[in-house]
């Protein structure tokens, strides 16, 4: 493999990367505050995208438009989420929160597949997100600088928000102790809510750059990306936002290159994500970054 | 003779140590206590000793073999039982299928035959449902058999829980705040029961308490933990002498 | 004698009789409808045993009926329906020529998932709830991959086709009545009470003397035995089978089964078994374009599903003990249902 190309296959890892990073960002907040997997994670995400879709074919936006509407429609409909498949079950048996979040996950695919037809459609990527840049001889899409500094950029207000706001701080609390926030006159309901707007709005920015990068549109595309974000999370060790961040390059980098230096490996792909999280669960289950968790007897 | 022995077990969760050089001595057939403030690491003991936690220092002995890398299935099967501070009955289940459950280990019988119920088998079955039932008459909980555990009143589930315990054949039974949530004369039901269980089952008894009541009315010897260190030992009365644990457990005097 | 035995005998010769008149009397399209339900009722049991009895949550169901599918298929295929199937890359020399009768090969197909359910559950094992959900997922879509990538083997995508299908109402309501009476008398014997232990609370039951991982390992490896048998059912009814038919979307129809019916129950997941595989091909129409003689529905792909999976969420938000929640019909509840029938029509 030439230096060239292997310059390409990082740039490709980097991008894919911080799609699985931006999504895995929205898992670990949810596991971090509900310890529940929101398996609709990446239907929310496929949303975003169709969002996009229509605002620029159907409702004629210009593509900056259509992706603010999109992130505040899709923050909107993972607070939509939360309220119909998980609030009411929040005392509930593990199990059932489970369940209910498998059939959520069910419920938007075919709702997708009825409302939006379950033949491809194609994103409506912006001309100026087409382009190419040559450095000596590597040829890299833009999108390919953009996505990594999108993530990036967003990571940091996130951290922000997370680590020095009020807000964040009532997450944080919330997250260790959702009695004992209760009591100290948190709104637990509110903080739950804001949590899954900002999961969702990360998971909608990952949409509309996952469509300038692959923009084949079908409503099972949450799918696949969805499983792969939330291995990022196990990897980085749930509940842990620069885990999430970690383990999605991690796993995005890899990916890229198993295909890049074992192209006959290529069809085993989808799998190579799965063997890598069930080394890392019975290997350390809390992750890279994450804490030991025991429970009490 | 003893039957249990700790030497010099110590538990550590990362920086914080939990029970610190703690040497226990049960004699066979005694009733021995444990008792101490909130936190002071007796509930730790308990699970060092039914191989909930592995000791970090120290060693256990069951008869005289060390038992303190064995998980804790295998240690109920050599002999020690327990109850539950916050108890733990099979809430669904029957009272009697707790029993039975707790029979389970001693069947030896494996899944085919008990699913094809070869005679063997049912043989076997019939026996634990008659030991279970003649539990069950023995703690007097018998009209209660088909109800769910759950349902019981709290004093019943209690003595639910100690007859569960018994019916794995245990020949150290272990305690864990038998007489929580009591009033003083369930309190002292509850003793007669203790000492009633020692003689009809032949297990020495090892119990974690709060009530000085309780453990005064039937336990030989007494230790005593505080901030998990032992800081005394002996005879109920001894104890209760003691300045240093007048000072850790029954509050200094004003 | 027992009273209560030979009414059981009397309703297992009914439930036959039915059966046989239903399989004189229906028409193909019928008959096939009601061998799904049956192998829909192995399915059911086999996910209900690890989830409801041993409170294991499974999602790797998919997978082991992958298994069991694919490797009766490959025993009961004759020489040349291997080699028109196996035209892009020829099929590995040992099974080239191996051709075996249907009850052999579905048991084999059975026990081979029953040992690599066994294997893939004893890493995993320890895991507790959503991790364990999720890297049995994981595994589920690992064998499909396999699937797909082992052309000399499975044929890859291609799938295998013009199976034979063997699969008749004595094979599927045969295996379907064993399994019924199996799940019982496991559930009765100490075994099944200790599963359900451990279902209630892991460190009570381990602190009763039950050891965790042989009986979590015994439920698990059990369970895959009848998810393998009942892919074998489902090979030999289709006629062909390929890696996409195990998607996912088959263990959640069979999850969907197990929780509308009642996690634990027996005879919920035998009657929600039946009702979803007939609801799911009575309601097939939605899909279709539909015809109400002053308009047309254009058809809309999806709108089966879309109900099946608001039914779902419903049971689960509202009524999150299914049909049955954990209890069953028996002849004793049966009796007592008849009794108090008796009183109140004596009382009014």
């Amino acid at each position: 493999m030439s230096l060239n190309t292997f310059m390409q296959h990082l740039s490709n890892g980097l991008a894919l990367g911080s799609l699985y990073a931006l999504i895995a960002i929205g898992y670990t907040m949810v596991y971090g505050i509900l310890r529940l997997i929101n398996f609709a994670h990446g239907d929310i995400f496929m949303i975003s995208t169709y969002i996009i879709f229509y605002s620029v074919t159907l409702f004629l936006m210009p593509w900056w438009v259509a992706f603010v509407v999109a992130i505040l429609l899709t923050g909107a409909f993972g607070i939509l989420v939360e309220r119909l498949a998980y609030r009411s079950l929040r005392n509930s048996p593990k199990i059932s929160v489970m369940i209910s979040a498998i059939g959520a996950s069910y419920l938007i695919q075919n709702l997708a597949i009825v409302i939006f037809g379950g033949r491809p459609k194609a994103f409506p990527i912006p001309e100026f997100f087409n382009e190419v840049v040559y450095i000596n001889a590597v040829s890299i899409p833009v999108a390919n600088f953009f996505i990594p500094g999108i993530t990036m950029a967003a990571l940091v207000i996130l951290l922000y928000i997370v680590n020095k706001t009020k807000t964040g701080m009532a997450m944080r609390a919330v997250s260790r102790d959702y009695e004992a926030a209760r009591l100290m006159g948190i709104n637990v309901d509110t903080i739950i809510s804001i949590t899954f707007f900002m999961g969702s709005v990360l998971a909608a920015l990952g949409g509309m750059m996952w469509g300038i990068k692959y923009p084949n549109l079908i409503p099972l595309m949450g799918l696949m990306p969805g499983l792969k974000a939330f291995i990022a999370a196990v990897i980085g060790g749930i509940g842990n936002i620069k885990g999430a961040v970690v383990g999605g390059f991690l796993l995005g980098m890899s990916e890229i290159m198993l295909i890049a230096f074992l192209p006959s490996m290529t069809g085993y792909r989808d799998a190579f994500a799965f063997v890598i999280l069930i080394v890392i669960l019975l290997i350390k289950p809390s992750g890279l970054l994450g804490e030991n968790l025991a429970e009490k007897v | 003779m003893s039957i249990l022995k700790t030497e010099n077990i110590t538990m550590r969760f990362g920086g914080l140590t939990a029970v610190s050089g703690l040497n226990l001595d049960i004699a066979e057939d005694s009733i021995v206590g444990l008792i101490g403030p909130n936190g002071a690491g007796k509930t730790t003991v308990f699970n060092m000793i039914t191989g909930v936690y592995t000791p970090t220092e120290g060693d256990i002995l069951f008869d005289g073999n060390s038992i303190k890398k064995l998980k804790p299935h295998l240690i109920t099967k050599r002999g020690i039982a327990r109850t539950f501070q916050n108890i733990r009955l099979f809430k669904d289940l029957t009272v009697l299928d707790n029993v039975i459950i707790a029979h389970h280990l001693r069947l030896d019988s494996n899944i085919f035959s008990a699913v094809i119920r070869l005679p063997d088998y049912t043989k076997k079955e019939s026996d634990v449902i008659q030991k279970s039932l003649d539990l069950l008459n023995d703690v007097g909980l018998l009209e209660y058999k088909d109800d769910k555990a759950s349902s019981l009143p709290y004093g019943k589930q209690r003595k639910h829980e100690i007859a569960r315990a018994l019916a794995t054949e245990p020949r150290l039974l272990l305690l864990d705040e038998p007489a929580a949530g009591m009033n003083p004369q369930e309190s002292i039901e509850l003793m007669e029961f203790v000492k009633e269980i020692r003689k009809k089952f032949k297990v020495s008894i090892l119990m974690i308490e709060h009530h000085m009541q309780v453990i005064m009315g039937v336990c030989e010897k007494t230790y005593v933990l505080d901030y998990g260190v032992n800081i005394a030992e002996g005879s109920a009365s001894e104890v209760q002498n003691n300045p240093k644990v007048i000072e850790a457990y029954l509050g200094v005097d004003e | 004698m027992k009273k209560e035995n030979k009414i059981r005998i009397g309703l297992i010769i009914l439930v036959v009789l039915i059966l046989a008149i239903l399989n004189f009397t229906l028409g193909n399209y019928q008959l096939r409808i009601l061998n799904l339900a049956g192998i829909y009722v192995v399915l059911g049991l086999s996910l209900n045993l690890i989830n409801g009895f041993a409170g294991l949550f499974s999602l790797g169901h998919a997978g082991f009926m992958a298994i069991g599918a694919y490797t009766s298929a490959l025993l009961t295929m004759s020489v040349a329906q291997k080699q028109s199937n196996f035209f892009v890359k020829p099929i590995v020399p040992w099974l080239a020529n191996v051709e075996l009768p249907f009850l052999p090969a579905m048991l084999i197909g059975g026990l081979v998932a029953a040992v690599l359910g066994a294997l893939i559950a004893a890493p995993i094992l320890r895991l507790r709830d959503d991790y364990l959900a999720i890297a049995t997922l994981g595994f589920s879509e690992i064998i499909r991959v396999i699937f797909t990538n082992t052309m000399s083997l499975t044929n890859g995508a291609l799938g295998l086709k013009g199976l034979t299908r063997y699969t008749n109402v004595p094979y599927s309501w045969g295996i379907a009545i064993l399994t019924i009476i199996f799940m019982f008398s496991l559930r009765r014997s100490s075994y099944g009470k200790a599963f359900m232990a451990i279902r209630e609370d892991e460190v009570a039951a381990e602190s009763m003397g039950i050891d965790l991982f042989k009986h979590k390992l015994l439920a698990f490896t059990i369970g895959s035995f009848f998810a393998g048998i009942g892919g074998a059912l489902l090979a030999h009814l289709m006629g062909t089978i390929d890696p996409l038919m195990f998607r996912f979307l088959m263990t959640f129809n069979v999850l969907l089964i197990v929780v509308l019916g009642g996690i634990g129950s027996i005879t919920g997941t035998v009657i929600s078994a039946v009702v979803v595989t007939v609801a799911m091909e009575v309601l097939r129409f939605l899909d279709g374009t539909i015809n109400l003689g002053f308009m047309v529905i254009e058809s809309v792909p999806g709108m089966r599903m879309v109900l099946f999976s608001i039914l779902l969420m419903l049971v689960v938000l509202f009524y999150q003990n299914g049909l049955m929640g954990r209890d069953e019909i028996t002849i004793d509840s049966m009796g007592k249902f008849y009794r108090n029938k008796i009183k109140k029509g004596a009382k009014s």
